[in-house]
Order: structure tokens, then sequence, then C-alpha cells
């Protein structure tokens, strides 16, 4: 963007050399982990031995852990769980936040400010942990995947800055249609919607990553472990020290796979398929980032 | 005004009903319940079943925090509302248990005690980030850096403090290296000394890129001329930077510290208690694990509320003086009855 001004001082070398360390070394602690990661889910047994734990230099590739992981058992099972949940959840969320938004995006129609307020004041009252489990479990949602998708459906945050972006819209496009005789549903989904995929996907993004990254509500709602998201499971795997079952069912004719993979490397693999979700999605909705960071921080 | 209400005549050929809706509030002041509703029905239809969830979801435990001055006992009906209907009222008796334990001090200190340690160490970071991506020329290399910085926002807890177990845990790749090179490795992950610095760690790492977008945009938004006229002025880098760039920033940092503020007494919930485990209740727990511990776990309903109340009601108070401290600052705050 900007080149180098008339008026502006030559950089100084010690400010070149301080500038360009700090963001290669920003770089490199996020994606270091990262890397050592994946290494370490392709690492044999005998690279992982040597390396006595996390391998750093690559030396083989062995993918036995992936097809151990999706090869039926916990993790294959918790996948399938998580992926439910975010494209169910996603779906029910962007429909009743995209419908909420575009009902609360015209000002002086019936009761629109205080059903505005009742959104709004979410924002600054936070219901407690406690009455908000009594609710859960009394409308009887505790053992069922509802209960990691209904109490988080509509997020205010997301719906402001969608109503911010529908109310965007220009006037006449709007009158121009209405005049033709099209209803507020037509309107929506003609007009209003094909003019609002940016925001739409910056917010399908918020709520798909909420619901692949919720770990709580499945310790609060859900006691049977099938029904546990990948999460949970990687919780229990990295941090309260289970060992994930290796099974043996993992074809061992192809090159270069070995029949029962290192615990280790499995346990990585799991991390490296909870990552992947979002790297996919991530450079198609990012260029819209700033776009609907703003909008919900100016209009909010 | 909009063109439609510029253009129609002030009474209107067509009768009222029919005629197109102004999209902005205008006429409608003049027209009758009955004529709005049948105008505006698709809006509140649209409307409703997200409001609906928000209600009973949100408002109704909210409401719900009036056991926080009852024994409830959720043997006591065959429902929510039938136990709370049965359970008996016993005024402050809860809030009494609760404030004298001593674990529920320790759990609002150490609350307080991050949100501080963050409010130093962690909110000036973003800041510093967005003035140096700022300052980078090329395009592409700030594009990079930003794509990266960005992208472990987007993880969830478990993973972000999986990769720091990995790295710097006792079974890490630090703890490896050190062992190899003949050095004791040191408990950085499950030491209780050194939390308060890993969760800030584990905040930085997850969120300073994300962090760093707001004041971007606000950095982009200073009128570019400034520099130039400070600069023709005799103004150095450094005296740019402090009398151009920081105060083109402080509205948006104002901002974010009241709801820093605001949200003193939440430090975040599954960071604490994916780690609660490792490094011990006296420097892990927070006031959102004490709950969940003190109250869902052992089912001690009424004193579990008592503290969601006594967070939230701290939390609401603090959230309205933080606001009404930054208007009275000259600044515009988070919101001003719109």
């Amino acid at each position: 963007m900007s080149t180098h001004n008339a008026w502006e001082e030559r950089p100084t070398l010690v400010g070149r050399l301080g500038k360009g360390g700090t963001l290669v070394l920003l770089v490199l602690v996020v994606l270091f982990p990262m890397w050592s990661v994946v290494v370490t889910s392709l690492a044999s047994r005998k690279t992982i031995d040597a390396a006595g734990g996390m391998v750093v230099i690559p030396r083989e590739f062995d993918p036995s852990a992936y097809l151990s992981i999706f090869s039926g058992g916990t993790v294959t099972q918790a996948l399938w769980v998580s992926t439910v949940v975010t494209i169910g959840g996603t779906a029910v969320s962007l429909v009743l936040t995209t419908f909420a938004a575009y009902g609360l995006s015209r000002p002086g129609t019936l009761w629109h400010r205080p059903l505005l307020f009742v959104f709004l004041l979410t924002f600054l009252i936070a219901p407690g942990l406690v009455p908000t489990y009594l609710v859960v479990t009394g409308l009887g949602l505790k053992d069922s995947l509802w209960s990691l998708i209904l109490p988080s459906a509509v997020s205010a945050f997301n719906l402001v800055v969608m109503r911010a972006f529908f109310m965007g819209v220009p006037t006449e496009l709007v009158d121009a249609a209405r005049i033709d005789g099209a209803s507020e549903w037509g309107i929506l989904f003609r007009i209003v919607l094909p003019l609002s995929k940016a925001v739409v996907a910056v917010v399908g993004l918020f709520y798909a990553v909420g619901y692949w990254n919720a770990y709580f509500n499945s310790v609060l709602y859900l006691d049977s472990s099938d029904k546990w998201p990948i999460q949970r499971i990687l919780q229990g795997y990295i941090l309260g020290g289970q060992s994930p079952a290796v099974t043996g069912n993992v074809p061992i004719n192809l090159p270069g796979v070995t029949a029962y993979p290192p615990s280790l490397a499995v346990k990585m693999a799991v991390v490296v398929v909870t990552v992947v979700p979002a790297l996919v999605i991530y450079p198609f909705v990012q260029r819209h980032f700033t776009k609907g960071v703003m909008l919900g921080a100016v209009k909010g | 005004m909009t063109r439609s209400s510029l253009t129609d005549p002030p009474g209107g050929t067509l009768p009222r009903a029919d005629r197109p809706a102004p999209s902005t509030v205008d006429s409608t002041v003049r027209m009758g319940f009955t004529q709005r509703l049948r105008r505006d029905w698709p809006f509140l239809v649209m409307t409703a079943p997200a409001a609906v969830l928000v209600v009973v979801f949100h408002y109704v435990p909210t409401l719900g925090n009036v056991i926080a001055f009852q024994d409830y006992n959720p043997f006591l009906g065959d429902s929510a509302v039938g136990s709370f209907l049965a359970s008996p009222w016993i005024g402050f008796g809860n809030f009494m248990v609760l404030f004298e334990d001593p674990a529920f001090w320790d759990a609002v200190v150490n609350t307080l005690s991050i949100t501080l340690f963050q409010l130093v160490f962690f909110f000036p970071l973003p800041v510093f980030l967005a003035i140096l991506l700022n300052s980078v020329v090329s395009g592409k290399v700030r594009g990079f850096v930003q794509s990266v910085v960005y992208l472990p926002h987007f993880f969830s807890w478990v993973l972000v403090i999986t990769f720091f177990v990995q790295m710097l845990g006792g079974a890490g790749l630090l703890a490896q290296v050190l062992r190899q090179h003949g050095f004791e490795p040191v408990a950085i992950m499950s030491n209780p000394d050194a939390f308060i610095v890993v969760v800030t760690a584990e905040g930085v790492w997850k969120d300073l890129g994300w962090g760093a977008i707001v004041f971007l945009a606000a950095l982009a938004a200073i009128d570019q001329q400034l520099y130039e006229s400070a600069a023709v002025d005799g103004a150095g880098r450094w005296r740019r930077l402090w009398h151009v760039t920081l105060p083109g920033l402080r509205p948006v940092i104002v901002l974010l510290l009241i709801l820093r503020l605001g949200d003193a007494l939440s430090v975040g919930f599954e960071q604490y208690i994916l780690q609660r485990d490792a490094v011990g209740r006296q420097a892990a727990e927070v006031l959102d694990t004490y709950v969940y511990y003190q109250a869902i776990v052992p089912q001690q309903w009424g004193v579990g509320a008592a503290a969601g109340l006594f967070k939230g009601v701290v939390g609401l108070i603090l959230i309205l003086v933080a606001n009404r401290l930054a208007h009275r600052l000259g600044e515009q705050g988070v919101y001003s009855g719109k």
C-alpha cells in the first residue's frame, strides 16, 4: 500500500533488522509447534524413540497413525459427531440469525426497538452457569446433541454484525423491489442476501468455528461417550493422560505402514485432524475479517 | 429522509396499508396498530424464532438466578419449575456460606490477579503489533504475517493448550532437548507459580494477531497528511508515533479497555478448567471454575447460583461504571442510548 514518502526518513539498519526479526519470530512461534505436530504424526516408532518424543526433522512418511484413527473406533466416531454438530448447528444458527437480522434491519417497524433491545441486553447480562445448566437439563436436553447447539444458537454479536450489513443495502434497491410488489421474503432472498455474501460467509465461519471448538458443553451435558465431540477426545488424550486405543486393523500391505502406530503419533494425528477444518475454511473467509470485525465494533 | 418519503404525497393516493412500506420511521407514527401489524408481520415472524431462543436460554436462566435465595432441591418436584416452586426460600443464606468459604475468596483473588496481569502484559501487545504491521512497506509480507498470526484465534482452547503441553510440558519438546543435553527439565506447564505467565502466554499466542485487527483498521483511518505535516514541522518518527499515531488509536484503546474492565471477573473458562488438574486449585481456580467445582459437581445449586449472581451483578456494575468514566473523559464509550 504505502510506498516510501519523500518526507519520511530513510529506515535505519537497526530498525529494519528489529522489525524483520520480530516478524520472523512471530511467524515461527505460531508455525513451529504446528510443524512439529504434523511431522510427529507422520513419524515411525523408530524416529519417535530416537527423538525421545516430539519430532522436528521429518525422516519418513508413515500414514499409519491416520489410518488407525480413521479405521473406526473412538476418534472416527467423535469426528463424525463434531461434523454433524458443526454443520447442523451452523445451518440452524445462520437461518435464525439471518432472519432476525433482516427482521430488525428496518427501524420504525412494529416493536422494532424492544425486540432489538432483547438481543442487545444480552451483551450486558450473563445468566450464570447454574441456572443455565438447570434450564438446559430441565428441557430434557441432557445427553442430547441439541445441548451443544440450542443454547448457543443465536449470538447477539453475529446478529448485530449482520444487521449492520443489511442496513447498508441501498434503500433505493429495496424500495424499488417493494414497489414492484416483492414481499419482504422476496426482498431478503433476491436482493439483500445476494448482496451480503461476505457477511454471511464471515458469520457462518464464526458459528462453525464455535461449534467445532466447543468443549465444555459436552462435559456439562453429555454422559455417553459415543456422543463426545473431537475436542473432548483430544482433551482426554493430551491432558487427561488417556492413551488412544490403537487399532490393529490397519492395512499393513501398504508400503511404509506399520501395524501398530506409536501412541504419540496417533495423538498428534488427532491434533492435526482437529486443526484441519479451520485451516481449510480459513483462506476463503480471511479477506472479509476486517469488515466483519469492524461492523460489529462500530455499530454494536 | 428516504426517496420514497420525499416522493410520496403526504396523504397518499393508495390506502395506507397497501402502500409500499417506507424503509425508515417517518410515516409509521400516523398508522394504527392493526395497520402496522398487517404491514410488518413478516419482520416479526422472521425475528421471533431467534428471540424465543434468546429468551429461553438467556433470560429464563437470568431470572432463574433467584434460586440463589433458595435452598434449591431438584428432588422436591417432578420438573425444574416444580422443584423451584417447592424449594424453601432462605434469604441470604447461600451468600453467607459463599462469603465464609476461603476458597471463594481465593478464586476472586486469582481472577482479579490474572485480569490485572493481562492488562499490563497482554493488552498493549496488539497495539504494538498493529503499529509494527502498519509500518511494513511490502503488502505481500504484511499479508503473509497477518494470515499466520490471525490463525490461532480459530483454534479451540483444547488445541492451544495441547500445543503448549507438547512444546513446554513435562513430556514436551523443550524437556526432551534439555534432557538430551544433560539438564534437568523445568516444569513449566504444571508449576503453580508460573501459571499466571503460562495462561497469559497462551492468550497471547491465540489472540495477539486477532486483537491487532481493530487497531490496524483504526491506523488506516488516520489522515496521512497529519504525518506529512508533522514531518515537515520537524517531528521525527518517534514523535510522529507519539503525537499522531497514538492519539488516533486512543478511542479504540479506551473502548477495549472499558470492555476488559467490565469483564474483570471473567478471564475465560475452558482455558482454566482444562489446566486446573495439572496446576492445582490454589493457582488455577477462578470464579467460573469455582462455580463448576463447588456447585455443579457436588450439586449445591443454591450456593453456585449465589456465586454466579455475585459475579453477574459485580460485572454489570463494573461495565456501567467504566462506561460512565469513559463518557466523563470525553470518549465515546461502549453504548450511548441509541
